[in-house]
């Protein structure tokens, strides 16, 4: 594994993500999700909110490094809210 | 009350294409993920630098140059190849050896490696032996690929037209072929026109290869890396620069890992997003219907 250069913060980020497939497959065979529209302009079922949420995650964190001098901390918490948003009322 | 029981087994005859898919792709990208968060100066001297790269990157003017060429050249090959790639399947012979013939002819140029491709046009493109070159001078216009950035382009445009149109052609030829004649019966009866034909049952059959074809095209072109190398050098200055051969400068010319590593990441993403958005749309599109 050194070959790959891991960082702590690089694995904590990939266990993160592991985490949240495992627990959305897991969630998927307990309670089957049906699509919905919520407030996005399209249908989408639990996996699409979560695509979308993690996208547009990395951009904002993009748009942080590139605009602001604002500590990237702060955009993983706007993150981690406007995920808990997109997948309760997306 | 009989209970639908759900059987799981055909994830196991999944598992070696998700293996393959992990050492070929998911593997790779997790290891750039955390070279663009270090300085690497060798494989065993790096230090953590945090978004550092990441700041460098987005505020780099050469990358948003190389950006927005590269949206320009995608967005230009694809409003041509698509409805060319159209044109021609509907042109195309169905029935007997003229179909055979033309299937043949339509798929050469996909069959020619890329880096030939490039080498094909850029004797092709020559004033003083190539084909194209010559003629383009003695019809009295002043070209000149390697000089002129206005050639270049053209060039660039001209040779992923001619590779890459008979893909769609091809996709078209098929889904085309997969109508069925009632369709064409009815639109008889009716004394449909032309293009009453085509607009209202060979368009929307097609919709489904159109997905595939464009999304293919899209990536593929906004990966293009081969062809302009080996027929511009991404010149004139960087005229013909595409994403890919600017991060192949940064990352194997000046051997810069960590900034290179951020810039494929941006790459990815942004990528990941246009065929989402494109995807999307076009599937709802679809639902609508």
């Amino acid at each position: 594994m050194a070959w790959m250069s891991w960082t702590l913060p690089t694995a904590l980020f990939f266990t993160g993500i592991a985490v949240i497939l495992v627990g959305m497959t897991a969630w998927q065979i307990i309670s089957p999700c049906v699509e919905r529209r919520g407030f996005l302009p399209l249908a989408t079922t639990r996996g699409d909110r979560l695509f979308i949420g993690l996208l547009s995650s990395a951009f904002i964190h993009l748009a942080f490094v590139a605009l602001t001098d604002v500590n990237i901390a702060v955009a993983t918490v706007l993150c981690v809210l406007w995920m808990i948003i997109l997948m309760r009322w997306g | 009350m009989q209970i639908k029981v759900e059987n799981n087994k055909a994830w196991f005859l999944v598992l070696p294409v998700f293996i393959i898919v992990a050492f070929s792709a998911i593997i790779p990208l997790m290891t750039v993920v955390n070279y663009s968060v270090q300085d690497i100066f060798d494989p065993y001297t790096r230090y953590f630098v945090g978004t550092e790269w990441f700041e460098q990157v987005m505020q780099d003017s050469r990358l948003h140059e190389a950006l927005i060429r590269q949206f320009i050249f995608s967005f230009t090959i694809l409003i041509i190849e698509v409805p060319l790639g159209i044109c021609v399947a509907l042109m195309m012979p169905t029935k007997g050896r003229g179909a055979s013939l033309a299937l043949i002819l339509v798929a050469i140029p996909l069959l020619i490696p890329w880096n030939v491709v490039g080498t094909i046009w850029q004797i092709f493109g020559r004033a003083d032996i190539g084909l194209f070159g010559a003629f383009m001078t003695n019809i009295g216009i002043d070209y000149n690929y390697s000089s002129n950035p206005i050639d270049a382009w053209l060039t660039v445009v001209l040779m992923d037209v001619w590779h890459w149109t008979p893909l769609i052609a091809l996709l078209c030829y098929s889904g085309l072929r997969s109508i069925p004649e009632v369709y064409y019966q009815a639109a008889r009866i009716d004394q449909a026109s032309r293009w009453a034909v085509f607009r209202y049952i060979q368009l929307p059959k097609l919709a489904n290869v159109l997905v595939i074809g464009m999304l293919l095209r899209f990536m593929d072109s906004f990966m293009i890396y081969t062809e302009p190398f080996v027929l511009t050098g991404g010149g004139p200055g960087t005229a013909t620069t595409f994403l890919s051969q600017s991060l192949v400068q940064q990352a194997i010319g000046q051997f810069d890992i960590g900034p290179a590593a951020a810039f494929s990441l941006v790459y990815f993403l942004i990528i990941l997003l246009v065929c989402w958005v494109f995807y999307t749309t076009i599937m709802n599109m679809q639902k609508d219907k």
